[in-house]
């Protein structure tokens, strides 16, 4: 035990020095790659849609940055943003943590909904955002995305969702497994209006998200290396599921598993996107 | 017996042991001590209320879980007649760990659906330990179809610790199945009466959850997230459910001041377990009652009812926009 012990802390002095070198540079200048540690020059990045250039490792977006390389420019309006959590069941820590999600975010929820336009067609459109309590659907979370889908049966537009998300939230308990319930509901009333749903499952989208609106769409998109599951890897652990195989809930495991219908580059995703909804386009 | 019983049950199954011990002695010489035998049983009956009065959240979720408790096939056995099962899901399988089928409820056809543990440790595998797979839920949703078809109401029990998450259901899709149920069980035109009768965890449950009644047997619970795995991601000590169960506030009682369920059904004093035929009568009269309700609503108000019900689950504020 004693020798591993001493490697590992050498090995996190080591990196603790690579940091500090790192943070000795002009802030926010390079920014390392989490999958293949290269360092990249952040405006490079930026170019390239946040997408590493060494091993196209596909950097997690923010809800604004998300919809500033999704949409048409200056199409978006945002919808419901008035909507806000409330603690209802006095759950510990709840606020510091949702004032942590704002400090994060720059939101005052983890969905940020609206009407958008993309390559020309209009659309109602959700984008989630991780920094924001991990993209966990609460009361607030749940009403945005059914209010969106009948939205987009009041003004025949297709729904668009971007999804990343933990699951339920459970900081207030039972209701947010009533939005898993609530929101595959309204999907469904609006599966009925002819119109099309798009959904897309980035890094990562789990659980009670998962495992609703999210896996109802007419077309299913993933991103690349996107972790994509029902049952989050600390819960699985507790539960002790033998060990997965490699690739296990990556987006290429539910292609190859035929759980969504492509696994697409961000750069290719808003042409895509428009190419799609041309098809689907009521006539 | 003593094997079956929770840590708070254990002044009452004393108790219950002094009380068998003295009618047997009283059988075997022929000796009358029913006035003790009375007296005892009293003073046991008011020591369950005591107990059963200040339940936490915690103790809840153990009767819940309580090995000896009812499940899906002891009621239907007890509630209804003409049990057929039909199994499989057409697909890829039939889940042990939903059984359904056809029943005569009161002389009136209807469709049962339900999640299904085991009693012994063979059982108990079989079944999953009550934790449905994609098959499972699918299984659910072709009978839920036929019935809706048929224009028969459909009664769903729900008592799962979670949903399958092992690599086979991974595989398989169990998030696409639990969000197809939600989704089609929406647009059903039949009636549906949902009663959790006892576990009733998270995705796994809301699975077979989306009805026009939502009732809950008393010591039942219903959560988002099985308490120890609360804890597990908000302390990483899985130890702290009962922490995390008072914080959840998991309990039928709960759910029901939420405005999430529409009914808490009574059990006999000490639980379910303590007295099936008791239990069975009153989740009976209960569905029984839910249904002629119901039967006042047409078709395409099954589905409307369903979706006005749970479009009005959330607890939110709204700010002004400037």
């Amino acid at each position: 035990m004693a020798p591993d012990g001493w490697f590992r802390r050498k090995g996190n002095a080591a990196g603790k020095a690579a940091r500090k070198h790192l943070d000795a540079l002009p802030d926010g200048l390079w920014t390392k790659c989490p999958k293949c540690g290269e360092i990249l020059f952040s405006k490079e990045l930026e170019k390239n849609l946040k997408v590493c250039s060494k091993c196209s490792y596909h950097f997690k977006l923010g809800a604004v940055e998300r919809l500033a390389i999704m949409v048409d420019e200056g199409s978006f309006v945002e919808t419901d943003a008035g909507l806000v959590t409330i603690n209802h069941l006095s759950f510990p820590d709840y606020e510091s943590k949702l004032a942590k999600g704002c400090a994060n975010s720059g939101l005052n929820d983890g969905m940020v909904s609206g009407t958008a336009s993309i390559g020309g067609h209009s659309v109602v459109i959700c984008v989630a955002d991780f920094g924001f309590m991990g993209g966990s659907m609460g009361s607030v979370y749940g009403e945005k995305i059914s209010r969106a889908f009948e939205r987009g049966i009041e003004t025949g537009s297709p729904v668009i969702i971007v999804n990343t998300s933990g699951g339920a939230r459970m900081q207030e308990g039972l209701v947010s497994l009533m939005q898993m319930a609530k929101t595959s509901a309204a999907a469904a009333k609006f599966g009925r209006t002819g119109l099309m749903y798009i959904s897309i499952l980035t890094d990562p989208t789990m659980a009670g998200v998962h495992a609703s609106f999210a896996m109802l769409a007419d077309i299913i998109i993933a991103e690349p290396g996107a972790l994509i599951g029902f049952a989050g890897q600390r819960v699985a652990a507790q539960a002790q599921v033998i060990k997965p195989p490699q690739g296990f809930q990556l987006a290429e495991f539910q292609l190859e598993h035929g759980m969504v219908d492509m696994v697409l580059p961000r750069r290719d995703m808003k042409d895509t996107l428009a190419k799609i909804l041309a098809m689907g386009a009521r006539r | 017996m003593a094997l079956n019983v929770l840590d708070l049950e254990k002044p009452i199954a004393e108790l219950d042991k002094n009380i068998a011990a003295l009618k047997t002695v009283s059988e075997e010489e022929g000796v009358d001590r029913s006035v003790e035998i009375a007296e005892l049983e009293s003073q046991r009956d008011n020591l369950i209320s005591q107990i059963f009065a200040n339940l936490s959240a915690w103790d809840k979720t153990l009767i819940a879980r309580h090995p000896s408790r009812p499940y899906t096939l002891d009621y239907i056995r007890a509630i209804f007649d003409d049990f057929i099962e039909l199994h499989g899901d057409r697909l890829f399988a039939d889940d042990k760990a939903i059984v359904g089928g056809f029943a005569s409820l009161s002389g009136r056809p209807v469709m049962i659906v339900g999640h299904q543990k085991g009693r012994d440790l063979k059982e108990r595998q079989y079944r999953n330990f009550g934790s449905a797979k994609p098959e499972g839920y699918r299984k659910a949703l072709r009978l839920m179809k036929m019935a809706e078809k048929l224009g028969i109401p459909i009664i769903s029990f729900i008592d799962t610790p979670a949903a399958d998450c092992s690599f086979g259901s991974e595989e398989r899709g169990i998030s696409e199945a639990i969000a197809r149920n939600m989704y089609e069980m929406s647009m059903l035109t039949v009636p549906v009466v949902v009663v959790v009768i006892g576990e009733g965890g998270s995705g796994g449950a809301i699975g077979l959850a989306v009805g026009n009644r939502i009732l809950m047997l008393e010591h039942s619970v219903y959560s988002v997230i099985p308490p120890e795995s609360c804890a597990a991601i908000i302390w990483r000590d899985p130890t702290k459910g009962p922490q995390a169960a008072e914080c959840l506030k998991i309990t039928a009682q709960h759910a029901l001041e939420n405005g999430l369920i529409d009914e808490i059904i009574p059990e006999p004093l000490g639980g379910a377990h303590r007295n099936y035929d008791a239990a069975a009568a009153s989740l009976k009269a209960a569905v029984i009652r839910n249904l002629e309700e119901l039967s006042e609503l047409s078709a395409e108000d099954y589905a409307k009812d369903r979706y006005a019900k749970f479009r009005n689950m959330g607890i939110f504020g709204t700010e002004p926009q400037e």
